[in-house]
């Protein structure tokens, strides 16, 4: 997993509350083998004006111009700002891989759906909490100056604009920071242990050496 | 201090504990297959890791596969998703390698749970793991063996471990003689209606008594495949001869003087006298009968000679209303005696029981006889090219031709419909698999879980009968 210390990037904003994982990676793209892949499907049924299937060359099908992400002066956003429960519904993974596939690092929001949230610090995707007070700053800001840009500092806890007139701090839990941070997934944690691992692994092999075949 | 056999093996395998417990567990054994294995592959790739161990991943192609027309290899698979996810596994086996890969076509391919005993890959005091819920099935060899998900298969493949918190101890003891064409199904059946489909949950699952050391390896890895229908993620059972002997001379089984203290230890594999377990279960095997599901639970059972249950009398509320909407879904009625449940498929095949035994036992019913001409189809699905290969040498695919089975090649099929055999909506089906859920065989059909031996002859009358009496 990438390390996440500081993101300077670009904002999108999202302005609806409740966007469910559903709306994030509709149902028919969850066949797939893989957990990459799905950023072209991000917000399919609201992005494109038709109807959206695995295996389609998204990129031949007719846009909708009012969808917000189409919008040219948001291409390129590595942070979304949204409204509240942003995520929540259905348990699928596959929400954090589009979001992230997509280009996203940071989705920030009054609240999120729990395993969303979860599943999120898994993946790397950073969601930050702001009270709503902030969060309508923020939307305000986006929407008032084209380019607008964030600076999210995990290791401070802040989110700030460029010339610092706008400065959030934000609550994270120790233990989810400090992976984030070092970019430890899970696996990244385990393979903390890796010495112990390998002088298990040949104590075992010295000792029954006929699972090691 | 006295352990039992579940303590034994986790001892044995523990890395690294936190403060809250949660540990470090090494795995021995990896089992891959097709459907839970690409977006862990991937996940190493997008994280530029590499498998720990190959040696430890022994791998197959099985949920999707499909049971006929093999003479046109990979492009007879018609749907597009299930031949992706095949080629997929293909794909990472050549680029990430294997101590040993069955793809589809090859003759030893067949369902992970039957082909990892079978090649001697799941061995005594091994932790054993695949990305599928009945990996239970190779407690049965006095190892643990329980399932994972799709981001643990990803953990185990870049790691070797897993993060796991112990489990409670449970023993099921069956003690007695099983009467005559009752069987480890029967037994499984009985012990998941006894304590629930939630009875299991949270404890690792120790199955003992005489009974149980009178299975052989097949029928104690019939009992083991449905712990985790009992809610428990592991089943297991000592090591003892039987289990010795399957093993010797298995392609991965240890050789020469390796296998001679190989068997040493596997001798220490059992619960020592006086081991204290959290739960005990007693069953008398000489009470079993004959188990048939007439629900879409596997709780759901009746001794074939019984009737179907009637909601009415059940006084948890809960509990009534899950009976009332199964018995609308099977379109039963209260009070109508199993062995008149008359029946449209039968399948005898699925990791619970497909391995030779099972279609042995199929087999000495189906000799000399007729499936029902109201029968639509009746298929025999071996769990292994390996199983079929021994079962065609002796002549039972003969003996089920010309009963009027089909004879297919071997995999998961239907038992979970994901492959071209399914049930159509409102057909009956008696099946030797493990799950009668909503669905399971296909949309809208009804499943009813019973032995091979009970699924042969309900294709020959076209409804259930007592195999204690029939004939
Ligand atoms: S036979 Fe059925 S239960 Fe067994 S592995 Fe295949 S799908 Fe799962």
């Amino acid at each position: 997993m990438d390390k996440f210390t500081v993101l300077n990037a670009l904002v999108a904003p999202m302005d609806r509350a409740n966007v469910d994982t559903d709306a994030i990676i509709p149902k028919q793209f969850l066949k797939s083998i893989k957990r990459s892949g799905f950023g072209p499907n991000l917000f399919d049924s609201w992005r494109y004006l038709d109807h959206g299937e695995p295996g389609m060359d998204n990129s031949k099908r007719p846009l909708n111009p009012d969808f917000v992400l189409n919008q040219s002066r948001y291409q390129g956003a590595q942070i979304l700002i949204a409204r509240k429960n942003f995520g929540c519904g259905s348990s699928r993974e596959h929400a954090p891989w589009a979001l992230l596939d997509y280009g996203f690092r940071c989705v920030i929001a009054p609240s999120f759906g729990d395993i969303f949230y979860n599943n999120s610090f898994k993946n790397g995707l950073l969601p930050i909490r702001l009270s709503e007070s902030e969060v309508d700053r923020l939307f305000y800001e986006v929407a008032s100056f084209p380019g607008y840009k964030l600076i999210v500092d995990l290791q401070q806890q802040t989110v700030a604009n460029a010339d610092r007139s706008v400065v959030f701090g934000f609550e994270i839990d120790a233990f989810r920071k400090h992976c984030l941070v070092n970019g430890l997934d899970e696996i990244g944690l385990t393979l903390a242990h890796a010495d112990k691992i390998r002088a298990f692994e040949s104590r075992r092999e010295q000792m029954f050496p006929w699972y090691f075949r | 201090m006295a352990q039992t056999l579940y303590d034994k093996l986790w001892d044995s395998h523990v890395v690294h504990v936190e403060e809250d417990g949660t540990a470090l567990l090494y795995i021995d054994r990896h089992l891959v297959h097709e459907v839970t294995s690409p977006q862990a592959y991937e996940g190493l790739k997008l994280a530029g890791r590499k498998p720990w161990r190959i040696s430890s991943v022994v791998a197959t192609a099985d949920h999707n596969t499909p049971t006929q027309d093999w003479h046109l290899g990979i492009a007879g698979i018609a749907d597009p998703i299930s031949r992706l996810q095949i080629e997929t596994l293909d794909a990472n086996m050549r680029e990430y390698g294997a101590k040993a890969y069955f793809p589809f076509l090859d003759k030893r391919q067949g369902i992970v749970h039957v082909i990892g005993p079978e090649q001697g890959a799941t061995l005594p005091g091994m932790t054993v793991v695949c990305g599928d819920s009945h990996t239970s099935t190779h407690g049965a060899f006095g190892c643990l063996a329980h399932g994972i998900g799709t981001s643990e298969v990803e953990h185990v493949l870049a790691t070797q471990c897993l993060v796991q918190k112990k489990m409670k101890n449970m023993r099921v003891t069956v003690d007695g003689v099983l009467p005559r064409g009752v069987t480890g199904r029967d037994i499984v059946l009985a012990i998941i209606a006894r304590i629930g489909t939630a009875g299991g949950t949270g404890y690792a699952i120790e199955f003992a008594g005489s009974a149980i050391r009178a299975l052989s390896m097949e029928g104690r890895m019939t009992v083991c495949n449905m712990a985790i229908e009992a809610g428990a993620r592991a089943g297991m059972v000592a090591v003892d001869d039987t289990t010795i002997e399957y093993l010797k001379g298995r392609t991965f089984s240890p050789t020469g003087p390796e296998w001679d203290a190989a068997v040493v230890y596997w001798r220490t594999l059992k619960s020592d006298p006086g081991a204290k377990f959290d739960h005990e279960v007693v069953l008398n095997a000489a009470e079993i009968s004959p188990q048939v599901s007439w629900g879409t639970s596997p709780e759901m059972v009746v001794a074939v000679d019984a009737t179907v249950p009637d909601p009415d009398k059940e006084k948890d509320a809960t509990r009534r209303e899950g009976m009332e909407r199964a018995l609308q879904y099977m379109d039963l009625k209260p009070g109508t005696p199993i062995q008149d449940i008359k029946l449209d498929k039968v399948f005898i095949g699925s990791c619970t029981n497909s391995r030779i035994e099972d279609l042995r036992a199929a087999a000495a019913v189906a000799k000399g006889r007729r499936v029902a001409a109201s029968i639509k189809v009746a298929m025999v699905v071996p769990g292994s090219g390996l199983v079929k290969a021994q079962a065609e040498k002796e002549g039972l695919d003969k003996i089920f031709r010309d009963a009027g089975f089909q004879w297919r090649e071997p995999g998961c099929s239907m038992c979970l419909a994901m492959n071209a055999d399914r049930l159509e909506p409102g057909e009956r089906c008696a099946s030797t698999s493990n799950r009668n859920f909503e669905g399971r065989q296909g949309d809208g059909g009804r499943t009813h879980l019973v032995s091979p031996a009970m699924a042969a002859a309900a294709a020959i009358e076209g409804h259930f009968v007592d195999i204690r009496t029939w004939r």
